[in-house]
């Protein structure tokens, strides 16, 4: 007996995208292996260590978590989502760049999207308020200081660019 | 590794979830926030023939609150329960404990209802209930609705009265009488992680001040929420005393996380400051 496939439409980074499916099919790897956004990354598979976060009507959620049929019809920003119109580096990207917050990288658009996410909250956190924000991603390089200190980083980026030039 | 096929429903009213759960409700399984059910399908613990995805019953994503207590419906998730100012006011436990439960990635898309449904002996929120003497709404198409108190709710561990051909559409969380100071408290080797011993309490005074009822409720010390009653313990404002005795109520396991005699070193601790915490907050 095949499987019997689901039409999954969403829009992702302001694009419209659909692909027919299984039931079963993760909505990161409906990401990665149906849309080719490889940029959403899978680690545990179970929840645990944030690698795959997306941001579902705008709220951080483990895309390894999800079906992507339970997601049709919503929208979705993956890490190839938080940079600026026209492709240069978003306030968080830029400040994991000047702060070294990343050695492999595997981890990093888990960190990219879910600090994107939490600077809409929260635009100006305290050293202890970036540690929790970022309590739900794991990373095997960095020891976390400089994941930290490019989120600290990061909401400065942000207020310098949406503070009106005179 | 990633979940086995499955044959998915995704009904858009209650009726048609519970028409669906009468006929397949034995090889089915109700999917909310997936927050549990997902890793366990991608672990292949557990392979339903069936999933019937709740997520389309927008009907059901309410976080209420009136003069009695709070009504969260299937649907709502732990996010919408931290962030709901009037549940907080209403009932202050929701809050103390629900931004505990793992991590606010989590807490986006899991439900509470869920959760409960789930009965976790290690999940905040079947504590929560038990503590408060909250009850759940089921819902089928052979009974209609019903409701069962938080005490007949927790089975065992994994397992609640909610029948495979049931839907839980709602939680009520009561309201605490008179001038009850609740806390909630837990241990875990880092936030968002599961506790090894965790504790919530309310304490109730009176007009004078003194302590009129207390009792706390213990997740990862038994195969459901532990509930014991401590006003006896805690009258005199004594609460290490109180503790102490709650900890002897308790009948913890060694597991690879913590041995049982460190979780009741942990209970004892945890309960004393958690009274004071809960009386304080109330205390004239």
């Amino acid at each position: 007996m095949s499987e019997q496939r689901h039409q999954v439409t969403v829009t992702v980074n302001g694009v419209t995208r659909r692909a027919e499916v299984p039931a079963r099919r993760l909505l990161a790897d409906y990401l990665r292996m149906d849309l080719g956004l490889t940029g959403t990354h899978l680690g545990c598979e179970h929840g645990v260590c944030g690698a795959c976060t997306v941001l579902l009507d705008g709220a951080p959620v483990r895309s390894c978590l999800i079906f992507a049929v339970s997601a049709d019809g919503h929208e979705l920003t993956t890490v190839e989502g938080c940079c600026e119109t026209g492709g240069a580096l978003g306030p968080v990207q830029q400040a994991f760049l000047e702060c070294h917050g990343l050695q492999c990288g595997f981890c990093t658009p888990g960190f990219i999207t879910t600090i994107t996410a939490y600077l809409e909250e929260n635009p100006k956190p305290t050293e202890e308020e970036a540690r929790e924000a970022i309590g739900g991603n794991l990373c095997r390089c960095t020891g976390y200081q400089n994941i930290v200190a490019a989120v600290l980083r990061a909401a400065e980026i942000k207020r310098e660019r949406e503070t009106p030039h005179e | 590794m990633k979940p086995p096929p499955v044959v998915y429903h995704s009904p858009d009213t209650v009726e048609e979830a519970v028409r669906l759960l009468a006929e397949h409700g034995a090889e089915a399984k109700v999917l909310a926030g997936g927050q549990s059910l997902v890793p366990m399908l991608n672990m292949r613990l557990t392979a339903p023939a069936r999933l019937v995805d709740v997520n389309r019953l927008d009907d059901l994503a309410y976080v209420r609150s009136d003069r009695h207590g709070v009504h969260v419906g299937a649907l709502a998730r732990h996010a919408d329960v931290e962030r709901a100012t009037h549940a907080f006011e209403t009932v202050p436990l929701l809050r103390q404990a629900v931004r505990t439960v793992a991590h606010p990635t989590i807490r986006n898309r899991g439900t509470t209802v869920g959760s409960l449904v789930h009965a976790d002996p290690c999940g905040e929120m079947p504590a929560v209930l038990a503590l408060l003497d909250g009850e759940v709404l089921l819902r089928s198409e052979r009974d209609g609705e019903r409701t069962v108190p938080a005490a007949d709710f927790f089975v065992g561990p994994m397992e609640s009265a909610c029948r495979d051909d049931e839907i839980a559409v709602e939680a009520y969380f009561p309201r605490p009488p008179g001038r009850t100071g609740t806390d909630w408290r837990e241990l875990s080797r880092r936030n968002g992680d599961y506790a090894l011993c965790g504790v919530g309490t309310l304490v109730r005074v009176d007009d004078t001040g003194a302590v009129a009822a207390a009792k706390a409720a213990f997740i990862a010390m038994g195969p459901v929420p532990q509930v014991v009653d401590l006003t006896e313990a805690a009258i005199a404002g004594d609460w290490s005393a109180a503790a102490e005795h709650a900890a002897d109520q308790l009948d913890p396991e060694d597991d690879i996380h913590a041995s049982a005699e460190y979780r009741r070193h942990l209970a004892r601790v945890l309960t004393a400051r958690s009274l004071k915490a809960a009386y304080e907050a109330v205390a004239p």
